[in-house]
């Protein structure tokens, strides 16, 4: 098979656009999946949990 | 540093000590009149005194078992002082550079100090150097206290440390008698590069060992940050230096790639060096110490997944905004400049997270110097990624490509963003380490602040200004049709804001001395505070359920 200049653009302009577009979807349900809010809740308070304050 | 090391460890650390003195002496010898064999000596050197360091530790007592209920912060010790000391040398050389620009005779005439070489001396000094030491000190540190978990060894944290500062060392020594691949922010030669995948391998495997061992079930955002700034800067570094030596006894090496392709790559690598070098990874920076500091969680932290997501996936094609108007296929180009342009939305979205944390707290960033240094790097992040969507674009790129403005453009992110954020790390994390009730001298802080902000915004006002001029005046046409100023007439004009420029510098190099001098003296001089109890790893803490 010959893979010329013109047939990679094509497939970078298409199955890349594509292929970004499935992904922001994925990590948009990632990030909005009702039952994932408790936990990143947590995770953003927990990391001050540790008396790491400053001291003064 | 050695007697916190297991036995079998010390025994490793020997052996290591060895294959690095074998190495060096084989390069020394390959190398014969080469330059390559001054770096032969040098890694011999680090050979020998490694060997005598771990030799002299062996049969010392080994650390108790009471070590694993600390966190392991020797390394990170040791990466914060190597850091200001690079700091310091590195931030002194771009001074020189900058001065040299004003006034050329400051190159006295010798080939090792001439414009050319100094100038890579300074660059891989503050990024890698400077940045990348705070980077590898500050990732231990969050990677312990978020995972709530030890470092699993005591070993590889000192061979990532020793072994990537081993590097930096090369690299600028190898400036100075002419040793370079000519690549931007990828000038070490093939041997120096293996040497750094081999560090950077063990630093990624050390990071996830620790993630893997962590108690915290979810890992904090961080933490992604820090990772993908060093799988992707693993990446980067070995495309971009597949490279065939002349021989195995000549510094002197080809890169694989071939014109075009070849300006890609570099590119790709450049800019990606930008994103997941100073930016990425020292993002995790801002989303760990400014709550820290400002003891307040991160405004959103679905937002900061968002931006994550759209850094790390829209960075990666960016690259070609470098090689506008270029041999390179028009639309690589636009691509470039489409990607860079939609950057500025994960980008602003994390400035924005960082100033929406502080939104209800100026009261503190008024009063405490160390946060206002989190709070302007924000501001400057901002700043500058929309500053260089902007640039990116074919046109505006078309007046300032080439020009100070690029100059300008760099260092608003490299002194506004990076070195600011590192600074409002380094004052929250100091007096943590090394157990102070806080800093030495807060008024310091102070006097730092200030000037490091006073010095970046000279700097980049004078390179705005001398960047905007360059680029008007070789555009400027007579009505003839013909160019109307020389290249020299641009460079005579260059001539005052090059002065503001080089004193810019020097006011950010003072501040960067006086902040040296702080920590050098926290370490030294302040009272021991009582330890707290808090700051140690959970040893049997349960899961929480549910999560």
């Amino acid at each position: 098979m010959n893979i010329d200049h013109e047939s990679l653009v094509a497939f970078a302009k298409s199955w890349g656009l594509f292929y970004l577009i499935a992904f922001t979807i994925c990590v948009l349900i990632y990030t909005f999946w009702p039952s994932n809010r408790k936990k990143f809740d947590k995770a953003k308070k927990s990391i001050l949990d540790q008396g790491d304050e400053p001291w003064e | 540093m050695s007697v916190t090391l297991t036995r079998n460890e010390r025994q490793f650390a020997n052996f290591i000590s060895i294959i690095i003195f074998a190495f060096g002496v084989f390069l020394a010898a390959a190398g014969g009149n080469d330059p390559l064999s001054v770096h032969g000596f040098i890694i011999i050197a680090v050979g020998i005194a490694g060997f005598f360091f771990t030799a002299d530790a062996l049969y010392k007592p080994e650390p108790t078992e009471e070590r694993l209920s600390y966190y392991y912060d020797e390394p990170i010790k040791a990466g914060v002082v190597l850091s200001m000391a690079w700091a310091v040398f590195a931030m002194f050389m771009g001074v020189w550079v900058a001065s040299q620009l004003a006034w050329p005779n400051l190159a006295f005439e010798g080939a090792w100090s001439s414009f050319g070489r100094l100038r890579p001396v300074h660059t891989t000094g503050v990024i890698f150097g400077f940045g990348g030491n705070a980077l590898i000190a500050t990732s231990f540190h969050v990677v312990q206290r978020t995972s709530r978990a030890r470092l699993p060894d005591q070993l590889s944290p000192w061979f990532v440390l020793v072994g990537y500062n081993l590097f930096c060392i090369l690299a600028v020594t190898g400036y100075f008698i002419g040793i370079t691949q000519s690549k931007e922010y990828a000038e070490p030669e093939w041997y120096a590069d293996i040497l750094l995948v081999i560090v950077w391998v063990t630093y990624f495997v050390l990071y996830l060992r620790t993630i893997a061992r962590r108690k915290e079930p979810h890992i904090y955002v961080a933490n992604w940050y820090y990772m993908a700034f060093i799988l992707v800067v693993a990446i980067l570094h070995v495309v971009n230096n597949i490279a065939i030596p002349v021989s195995l006894g000549h510094a002197k090496s080809y890169t694989a790639w071939a014109g075009v392709q070849d300006a890609m790559v570099q590119w790709w690598y450049g800019h990606n060096a930008v994103a997941f070098f100073l930016t990425a990874g020292f993002l995790g920076m801002l989303y760990y110490y400014l709550p820290v500091r400002a003891q307040r969680p991160i405004f959103s932290y679905r937002l900061s997944i968002l931006s994550f997501w759209g850094i790390t996936f829209f960075y990666m094609w960016a690259g070609s905004h470098h090689l506008h108007y270029t041999a390179l296929p028009h639309w690589v180009q636009t691509l470039g400049m489409t990607f860079s342009v939609m950057l500025l939305v994960p980008s602003w979205a994390s400035a924005g997270n960082a100033l929406m944390t502080l939104n209800g707290a100026w009261g503190r960033v008024r009063d405490d110097a160390t946060l206002r240094f989190i709070m302007i790097a924000a501001v400057f992040y901002g700043l500058s990624t929309f500053e260089g969507s902007f640039m990116a674009i074919r046109p505006v790129n078309a007046l300032s490509h080439y020009t100070d403005w690029t100059v300008g453009h760099v260092h608003g992110g490299a002194l506004g963003w990076v070195a600011m954020i590192t600074f409002g790390a380094f004052y929250t994390l100091v007096p943590s380490l090394w157990r102070r009730e806080r800093m030495y001298s807060a008024a310091l802080v102070e006097v730092h602040f200030w000037l490091a902000l006073a010095g970046t915004l000279v700097y980049v006002f004078a390179m705005w200004n001398s960047g905007i001029i360059q680029g008007l005046m070789w555009r400027t046409y007579t009505e003839e049709g013909s160019l109307a100023y020389s290249f020299l007439d641009s460079l005579v004009a260059m001539y005052p804001y090059y002065i503001a420029r080089a004193f810019g510098g020097l006011l950010f190099l003072l501040g960067t001395i006086v902040g040296a001098y702080n920590i050098w003296m926290t370490i030294k001089a302040a009272p021991l505070a009582v330890p707290r109890k808090s700051d140690v790893p959970y040893s049997d803490a349960v899961a929480v359920p549910g999560e």
